[in-house]
């Protein structure tokens, strides 16, 4: 169970892995994700689907290595087996559950920001399967850490890409290239957006201005994943909801998105300290104090 | 003759040693003092004890069992009722059920019986191997648990006794549902006890699955119709996390008592050799009386905190049971009673840095015949501390119900259920805290139970 089938480096840090894992390939839609615990001792980690596939039986993830357990997910390799993989968790893309008919009808623009760029794939994807056509704004750091761009151009009606230092595609932000767009008049019924926090913040003030309805997928802090724990808890319209089982998608212009940033934080020292000890004891540094505790 | 015999004393780790590790708190008795204390009971004609356990467990049958040194007659006579013997031993309400009836507790001390049901439940894991356990013939059904906490593990090994072929689907990585990610290790050890009744459950033939939720990765349609289970039990247990509502709730440093719980329990995070982080802080309020409240506060002192413990009504009213009170208290954590939070207080960074309370006096007795907490007018005050944990119950998750095609709920979101397990659809049954909302592990397990007989008849009456 859980083997991981393929694996590739898709820029500095990020990579991907396809993993099996019939039944949660078999459930699995849009704007879903799942749990993965790397082995007996690792944390449980939330990471969005990026891929699946029903007949192979398949569920790609893709990842970032940003703390010991992230890193510890990636140094997996092919062949290998993942301690847990759990889901699909969370609700699915509203579009899922909306008649074709109406989506046909609807212009779509999707904004994937740095490795969020990867859980926007499955559901554009779907949509292109469905025949409804979408516009993809893709927008990363350089060149180097653009990813997805091959797969996305696949599936999306035209592919727009930013980067911050204009080494690919149009430099400046993925906000700056929507205003463009609308500028020059595209008109869209509805704006998904995935990426970082901060990116996600932007462009739900960017479109509100437009009164663009705006979807954001939010990765909140998560224990279990499946309702018990409340780490995931955020404020959209004013009122506390689990990420977990009410998201992870929300309205973007509801959510309190310095909240959310702040919560994801809660966190960040003791997994900045915890990297640093694994850092030290991997080059033989052996604490004869105790801080290592 | 027997009554003048004080009470046996239970061996218990010292408690200053305790506050600072996870160790189990309490040694229980050793034979002699089992059988000592066995000697106690009166062996009444009309044994009230019995009456007060929601299982009606054969209690004064297995003392004299255990008196006249059949141990093993002794587990037998208790396995007739309950398939958790060392788990309920340790963590039921014994002073509201059985003990709190026992008719030497009207002058003295009533006899022991969680200490002496915990011995005879704990010897039998131990000598587990000298009886060999073997899977009894397949009767050619399928039945399907969702859950393995207490009444999953119940309804399945009865089940898998009677021939049927039992599933277990359990969301988390590990098995035992509340026994493993809420109680903690102090009160209810892991490895000894509950990975041991669980191996004897799989003796039975059980088989388990982790890593599926019930709901998401299949629903209890598909377990029926695609899958093959001629029928299902829920006992997926309580759920979502209750907040108070009040400002500052969502500032960092203020968690559920089931995500610290879980933390330090499931993921060990009290252990350097696991991954996943834990916030402990300098000093923890935790909010609420009950058990839960209770394994949070102690659980927040052994991970170095001052700790503690704010609750609105008076001491008497604390839900948690008498012994988890006392040994908190043992431990030195803070009781702050007839106290409740209007806000939670942070800095500019948006982290915890204390609680404004008011002081509370009680009235009259409210629906549940406990006196319900009012105001003191003017009584704010506040109560510094970086770290907040909520204990304060559960409201149902939503997942299988919104799944479940049929399926009817409460008004509370609680799957609706019989007596004896039956749900608004046929061939689903349900029981333990998926049904009654959180409650204890006996209840649980009792229910499991009932619901294997009902499916067992449902199924019969299939063919």
């Amino acid at each position: 169970m859980f083997t991981i089938l393929e694996k590739r480096l898709l820029a500095e840090n990020i990579f991907l892995m396809k993993v099996e894992a019939p039944r949660v390939a078999h459930a699995a839609l849009p704007g879903q994700f799942v749990i993965v615990r790397a082995d007996a001792v690792g944390e449980r980690i939330p990471l969005t689907i990026a891929d699946f596939d029903t007949t192979e039986g398949s569920v790609t993830i893709v990842i970032q290595t940003l703390g010991v357990s992230t890193k510890k997910i990636c140094e997996l390799e092919v062949g290998e087996q993942l301690a847990d993989f759990a889901g699909p968790l969370g609700r699915p893309s509203e579009f899922v559950h909306e008649p074709i008919e109406e989506l046909r009808k609807r212009r779509y623009i999707f904004i994937g920001g740095g490795v969020g760029t990867a859980p926007v794939y499955p559901q554009v994807k779907w949509l292109k399967e469905q025949g409804v056509e979408v516009d993809v704004i893709i927008g990363a750091k350089n060149r180097d850490m653009l990813i997805y761009t091959e797969e996305m151009e696949r599936v999306a009606l035209h592919l727009y890409i930013t980067t911050d230092d204009g080494s690919a595609g149009s430099k400046g932000l993925v906000t700056a290239k929507l205003e463009e767009l609308i500028a020059a008049g595209n008109h869209y019924d509805e704006c998904v957006a995935i990426g970082p926090m901060i990116m996600m913040k932007f462009v739900a003030l960017t479109t509100k201005k437009y009164s663009l309805k705006t979807t954001v997928s939010l990765n909140a802090l998560m224990v279990d994943g499946t309702g018990m724990c409340g780490a995931c808890r955020v404020t959209v319209a004013g009122k506390t909801r689990f990420t977990c089982v009410e998201g992870p998608e929300f309205d973007a212009h509801e959510v309190d998105f310095d909240e959310a940033m702040r919560r994801q934080g809660m966190y960040r020292n003791l997994e900045q300290r915890a990297l640093a000890i694994r850092k030290e004891r991997e080059e033989g540094h052996k604490c004869r104090i105790g801080l290592d505790k | 003759m027997a009554n003048k015999i004080p009470r046996v004393p239970v061996r218990e780790q010292d408690p200053a040693i305790r506050a600072t590790n996870f160790e189990e708190v309490c040694y229980g008795y050793n034979l002699e003092e089992a059988q000592l204390e066995a000697s106690r009971c009166l062996d009444c004609k009309n044994p009230r004890c019995v009456g007060a356990c929601p299982v009606g467990l054969q209690i004064p049958r297995f003392i004299a069992a255990l008196h006249e040194g059949n141990i093993r007659q002794a587990a037998s006579i208790i396995a007739e009722d309950s398939s958790l013997p060392s788990i309920c031993g340790r963590v039921c309400p014994q002073e509201s059920q059985c003990e709190g009836a026992c008719i030497l507790g009207i002058k003295g001390e009533p006899v022991a019986i969680g200490k002496i049901e915990r011995f005879i439940g704990d010897w039998k894991l131990e000598h587990s191997d000298e009886v060999a356990t073997t899977p009894t013939p397949s009767n050619g059904r399928r039945v399907a648990v969702v859950g393995s906490g207490p009444s999953g593990l119940a309804c399945a090994s009865d089940l898998a006794k009677w021939g049927y072929e039992v599933t277990v689907f359990e969301a988390l990585h590990k098995l035992g549902g509340v026994l493993v990610y809420g109680i903690p290790e102090f009160r209810l050890p892991k490895e000894r006890i509950v990975a041991r009744e669980i191996s004897e459950v799989e003796k039975l033939g059980v088989k388990f699955e982790k890593d599926v939720i019930v709901g998401r990765t299949v629903t209890v349609d598909s377990l029926l119709d695609e899958e093959g289970f001629d029928a299902v039990f829920i006992g997926s247990g309580a759920g979502l996390p209750r907040f108070m509502g009040i400002e500052g709730e969502n500032l960092n440093g203020v968690v559920s008592a089931n995500e610290f719980l879980t933390r330090a329990n499931l993921m060990h995070a009290y252990d350097t050799e696991y991954d996943t982080p834990i916030y402990v802080g300098k000093r923890v309020v935790v909010v609420g009386g009950g058990n839960v409240a209770m394994d949070a506060v102690r659980t927040a002192k052994r991970l170095g905190a001052e700790a503690v413990i704010v609750y609105r009504r008076s001491e008497q009213e604390l839900p948690a049971r008498v012994e988890e009170v006392h040994h908190a208290k043992e431990e030195g954590i803070e009781f702050k009673m007839l106290t409740n939070p209007v806000a939670v207080l942070g800095n500019e960074q948006g982290w915890v840095t204390g609680i404004r309370c008011v002081e509370m006096e009680l009235g009259e007795p409210d629906e549940s015949g406990r006196r319900s907490p009012i105001v003191k007018e003017g009584s704010e005050f506040e109560v510094d501390c970086d770290v907040v944990i909520m204990a304060l119950g559960t409201s149902p998750n939503p997942l299988i119900a919104s799944t479940t095609e049929g399926l009817e709920t409460s008004r509370r979101g609680c799957i609706t259920a019989s007596e004896e397990g039956q749900t608004s659809r046929e061939g689903v049954f349900a029981g333990g805290d998926a049904v009654t909302g959180a409650a204890t592990v006996i209840l649980a397990m009792g229910a499991g139970r009932k619901a294997a007989k009902t499916i067992d008849q449902y199924l019969k009456q299939k063919e």
